[in-house]
């Protein structure tokens, strides 16, 4: 769904074949922007840059129009829908109490509406339809059942955008629909996009279609009626209501929620279909980038001293310029990649993995120069964290993309990272998530309507205790297991003294062979310890800060939504003066208020859209994180397992050699 | 308490194993044991063909006091001078498990209902594990004996194993404690004084420096082994408090690694691998360690008779010198070189036959420490084998579910 939601229009306008399919495959792409560039080029908002659409406020002012429009009956909406839990919410809006929200809505329709007339939907629209669920649904309903009429058609579309903000503008007068129509010729590409998406979700999910084509069908007469179905439909969408719901819903009654079907159903299959869509990242995704950091080099002296890495790229891509090139680079220089990198994609609900933490007490005992055990062993623990940090930037499509990374990977010289010096940029974004986070846990009182979201934040925070608790442990196993090495090193000296001091021969070779037995199985021991370490321990504590960044990217989400409900609530206050003013009879002061309210409509819908672009991506980003985390716990798991495999085969082998030297004691 | 029937552990019980002829003619074994409290009732049974028992089967109840009153009047006695006596069993401690128990108990709110009963168990099975031994370092002192030729037929001995009513034998109390710690420390005392005395046997020489070093040896290594088996434990220990920690993660988690997780079956093996560990090799070190202390014993009152003689023979020359008491000097003379001789011939007999068993158990020991080593080693590699698979099919399932199949 998330990966859906970002899709852009198709090119082309009126072609609604579902043939189209093929786009869905560069939903990917989409992201990069370039094509979303493309794609959005044949609408007439061509205006818009590629990545605008993720990151830009231009795309906002588009939306704005409509948005307007929207936000006041959606405002309604969500004041309505929080009242019940949210689970019911969303049979709440199924048919049964369509109805009812029609006649609820119908109060404030009248308001939208004008707005909605006066203003060139047009721009927003498209936005609008960058909408997944809406599309689809527009799609299922214009596709299958419509795609002989083509105003049918079009009139859907247009509706379930409008609709899709306002579940309750659905009962509107018909005036709005035609207007929608005009809007919705004017911008024929908007079809495009559903008509994509829908293919995509037609194929993962064939059943619902039917029964969406029958209950359209039905509809189809009674444009009243079939707005509602698209209502409702778009209220599930904006819901979020939990797949299972939706499933259940579809079950009970497909007829009814026919149009809401094929969202249910691309919903449900949102997360199947993007963990195949993210198996086919994978391949693509692994993108043919080797990276590896070799050759830890201490540079300078004393104080000033610094270790740099070699960070060898070995690939294919042509957006290199090489295949295989190296650079030197020092800790901070990762450090400040992070940071550029968190700047950057952090609001938009991107996961950065976050680089390893800055050690003053590790990195110093290394600039002291000393060459003992415990400075090498950090050295090397940090550059393979770097290692695997670099990998994990790296193999997020969107974050290869970015061009502080290339330069990163490229670039003979890079500008010296100041920021990170005094404080660690990791321990610095820390201290500052922690802070917004006490802080927007305080004030902030989301009203989750998302239950994956719900669930998500849960298990997010679960498992990072979970595995907080686990690193504990495994950093005392490691510990145990190197005092026990060496308390069997100290055991097999001291059983060789007793050999020697053994009168009987036998004897004495005997305890003499069982200290060399030792011996080995202390260095066995040895080797296990690192392995628990970097295999296990280090996965481990890799995952407690990317965890930290999933908290992070839900924190995100959080002050989009905290953004967008201000601006309601300021939009509401507007209303309320606007109403007073007309009340008190101020027609001069009048004006003024309705351009304030046009204002922050247009910025309600503005945070709305941010809202549920966050969402779609920061839902895409876990899904993907989850993804990549049950393959590197996999991954490492087996590894972890083939180490102690190995060490059992080597113990065995220690002492069936032993085994004759015992018996040959007489 | 808990009471344990060893039956089905006999063999593995009787791992200290010291050589013990085993004839059949006097046969004791501690089938049973029941600890209350900081007391430990030891089932003592014994069959016997020896008509110096009125019964051929008796068994009797018998406590650790008993049984070190039993070691205490066989040293006393004067006759055994020449003897190693057997070590003394150590004190059943039970204070570790019961402590850890106690402690578990109090944190039983802070975990989770597998976790504690995983807890539980361990601990369980930490207990029992330490009860055994103690059982079993019983079981051995009494088998020492009655694999005696001499002591078999002590007195005292045959009174401890048949007199069925409690021997009323009391704690040591104060007074007695401190007179064994003066004891002691006039024995280390005299020693260092006796050491200077000429060795006139050049097998007690050797056997004397041997023993020396053996014996500094022995509990160096024991104290190491010890440690090893110990931080052996710690790693058994993380390893279970690793294995509850995945589990808790995995059933929080519906993510695909769950399967995976289950990796730290292997933690019951480690703890068992460091419990036989334990029982093996830091049980023979730390009973060669008492058993080496008695050998030196023997060597003391073999040297304390050989400075006695000494002694002996400057007192009757003094006397031939002065001309009086001589008589009563050549008779104290003769007694002690009487005495002295005696002393060294059973000593030589005995340390001969305390080497030879003390190699046989050894090599009994190692044996079976390997042999258990290697089980262990090939029942983990097993199970990480089978973990292994575990998860890569777990991975499969994982690719194929996540493609659609």
């Amino acid at each position: 769904m998330a990966a859906s939601s970002e899709r852009s229009p198709p090119p082309f306008p009126d072609s609604e074949e579902p043939e189209l399919l093929e786009d869905s495959d560069e939903g990917a792409d989409a992201f990069t922007g370039t094509s979303i560039s493309e794609m959005d080029s044949p609408s007439p908002d061509s205006t818009r840059p590629p990545k605008d659409i993720f990151n830009e406020p231009p795309e906002d002012i588009f939306s704005d129009p409509l948005s307007n429009i929207n936000s006041e009956p959606q405002k309604k909406v969500d004041a309505k829908i929080p009242s019940p839990s949210s689970d019911e919410a969303v049979d709440l809006f199924s048919d049964p109490l369509d109805d009812d929200s029609e006649v609820m809505s119908s109060p404030e329709v009248q308001n939208p509406m004008p707005d909605l007339l006066n203003e060139p939907v047009e721009a927003p629209k498209s936005d609008v339809l960058g909408e997944p669920p809406v599309s689809s649904v527009k799609k299922a309903a214009s596709s299958e059942m419509f795609g002989d009429d083509d105003d049918d058609e079009d009139l859907f579309k247009e509706p379930p955008k409008v609709v899709t903000k306002k579940p309750q503008p659905s009962g509107p007068p018909v005036d709005v629909f035609t207007e929608v129509k005009s809007d919705v010729k004017v911008k024929p590409q908007v079809k495009d996009d559903p008509t994509d998406l829908f293919a995509e979700e037609a194929l993962t999910a064939p059943a619902p279609k039917p029964s969406a084509g029958s209950s359209s069908s039905r509809t189809n007469g009674v444009h009243s009626e079939e707005q509602d179905l698209f209502s409702e439909a778009t209220v599930e969408l904006s819901l979020d209501s939990p797949r299972n719901d939706r499933k259940n819903k579809d079950a009970v009654k497909p007829s009814v929620s026919a149009p809401a079907a094929p969202v249910a159903s691309s919903s449900s299959k949102a997360p199947s279909k993007t963990l195949k869509e993210l198996e086919e990242e994978e391949s693509e995704d692994k993108f043919d980038l080797n990276i590896s950091i070799t050759n830890p080099e201490k540079v300078g002296d004393g104080m000033n001293a610094y270790m740099a890495y070699k960070v060898s790229t070995q690939t294919s891509l042509t957006m290199f310029r090489s295949k295989t090139f190296t650079v030197r680079r020092r800790f901070s220089d990762f450090l400040g990649l992070f940071e550029k990198l968190s700047e950057k994609h952090s609001q938009n609900g991107y996961l950065i993995p976050p680089p390893p933490e800055k050690s003053i007490l590790g990195m110093t005992k290394v600039k002291v120069g000393k060459e003992d055990p415990s400075s090498a062993e950090f050295v090397e623990r940090r550059r393979a964290a770097l290692e695997r940090y670099l990998q994990r930037v790296v193999s997020h499509p969107s974050l290869l993309q970015d061009p502080d990374v290339r330069e990163f990977l490229e670039k003979e010289e890079l500008p010296r990272a100041v920021s990170t010096q005094a404080l660690s940029g990791a321990g610095f974004l820390k201290m500052l998530n922690k802070a917004t986070d006490a802080v927007s846990k305080m004030t902030i009182k989301m009203n989750e309507q998302d239950v994956w979201f719900d669930e998500k934040i849960q298990d997010v925070e679960n498992e990072e205790q979970h595995l907080r608790k686990l690193h504990v442990m495994v950093e005392s196993l490691v510990n145990h297991r190197k005092e026990l090495s060496g308390n069997t090193a100290v055991f097999a000296k001291s059983v060789a003294m007793l050999g020697s001091s053994e009168d009987n021969t036998a004897l004495s070779r005997a305890l003499s062979q069982l200290a060399e037995v030792e011996d080995r199985i202390e260095q066995l021991h040895q080797e296990q310890a690192s392995n628990d370490f970097f295999t296990f321990s280090e996965l481990l504590a890799d995952y407690i800060r990317l965890l930290g960044a999933v908290r992070g990217c839900f924190d995100q989400r959080m002050k989009a939504w905290q953004r967008w409900q201000d601006a309601e609530n300021m939009l509401q206050k507007k209303r309320e003066a606007e109403a007073k003013l007309l009340w008190a009879n101020k027609p001069d002061k009048l004006q003024q208020a309705k351009d304030e309210i046009t204002e922050w409509e247009a910025k309600v819908t503005q945070y709305e859209r941010e809202f549920e672009r966050i969402s779609a991506t920061v839902r895409k980003e876990v899904i993907r994180f989850d993804k990549e985390k049950a393959r590197d716990f996999n991954r490492q798991v087996i590894k972890y397992l083939e180490s102690l495999l190995h060490s059992q085969q080597q113990l065995i082998k220690y002492w069936d050699a032993f085994l004759p030297e015992a018996k040959a004691i007489v | 308490m808990t009471s344990i029937s060893e039956d089905s552990d006999k063999e593995k019980v009787r791992s200290v194993s010291v050589d013990l002829n085993n004839d059949a003619s006097l046969v004791i074994d501690i089938p049973d044991a029941l600890c209350e409290r900081d007391k430990v009732k030891f089932t003592v049974h014994t069959k016997t063909t020896l008509s110096s028992f009125q019964k051929p089967e008796f068994s009797v109840p018998r406590q650790h006091e008993e049984f070190i009153w039993l070691h205490d009047t066989i040293v006393e006695t004067e006759e055994y001078a020449g003897l190693i006596i057997p070590p003394a069993p150590p004190k059943p401690d039970f204070e570790g498990p019961r402590e850890k128990m106690h402690k578990l108990g109090e944190g039983e709110s802070s975990m989770t209902k597998e976790e504690y009963a995983k807890m539980k168990q361990e601990l369980e099975a930490e207990y029992l594990a330490v009860f055994k031994k103690t059982v079993q370092v019983h079981e051995v002192f009494l088998q020492r004996f009655s694999s005696h030729p001499i002591f078999r037929k002590d007195r005292n001995f045959q009174i401890f194993l048949e007199y069925d009513q409690d021997l009323s034998v009391r704690r040591k109390n104060a007074k007695e404690m401190f007179g064994g710690f003066f004891k002691n420390m006039v024995k280390s005392a005299d020693e260092v004084l006796i050491s200077g005395v000429k060795e006139v046997d050049e097998f007690f020489e050797q056997e004397k420096t041997f023993l020396l070093d053996y014996s500094s040896k022995i509990k160096d290594a024991t104290a190491k082994a010890e440690k090893m088996t110990r931080s052996h434990k710690n790693v058994a220990d993380d390893y279970n408090h690793i294995s509850g920690a995945l589990n808790s993660t995995a059933a929080d988690n519906n993510t695909a690694f769950k399967k995976t997780i289950s990796v730290c079956v292997l933690q019951k093996l480690e703890d068992r691998v460091a419990s036989d560990q334990e029982l093996k090799l830091t049980e023979l070190l730390r009973y060669y360690t008492r058993d080496i202390q008695a050998a030196k014993d023997l060597l003391y009152r073999r040297a304390r008779a050989l400075a006695d003689n000494e002694n002996s023979n400057k007192a009757l020359d003094k006397a031939r010198l002065k001309g009086k008491d001589i008589a009563q000097a050549e008779e104290n003379q003769k007694q002690c070189l009487q005495k002295f001789d005696k002393l060294s011939e059973s000593g030589k007999k005995e340390l001969t036959s305390f080497k030879a068993r003390r190699v046989v158990a050894f090599r009994k020991n190692l044996i079976e420490m390997t042999e258990l080593e290697i089980k262990h080693a090939k029942v983990r590699r097993l199970k990480s084998n089978n973990t292994l698979y575990g998860s890569k099919l777990s991975i499969f399932l994982l690719c194929q579910k996540s493609l659609g199949y």
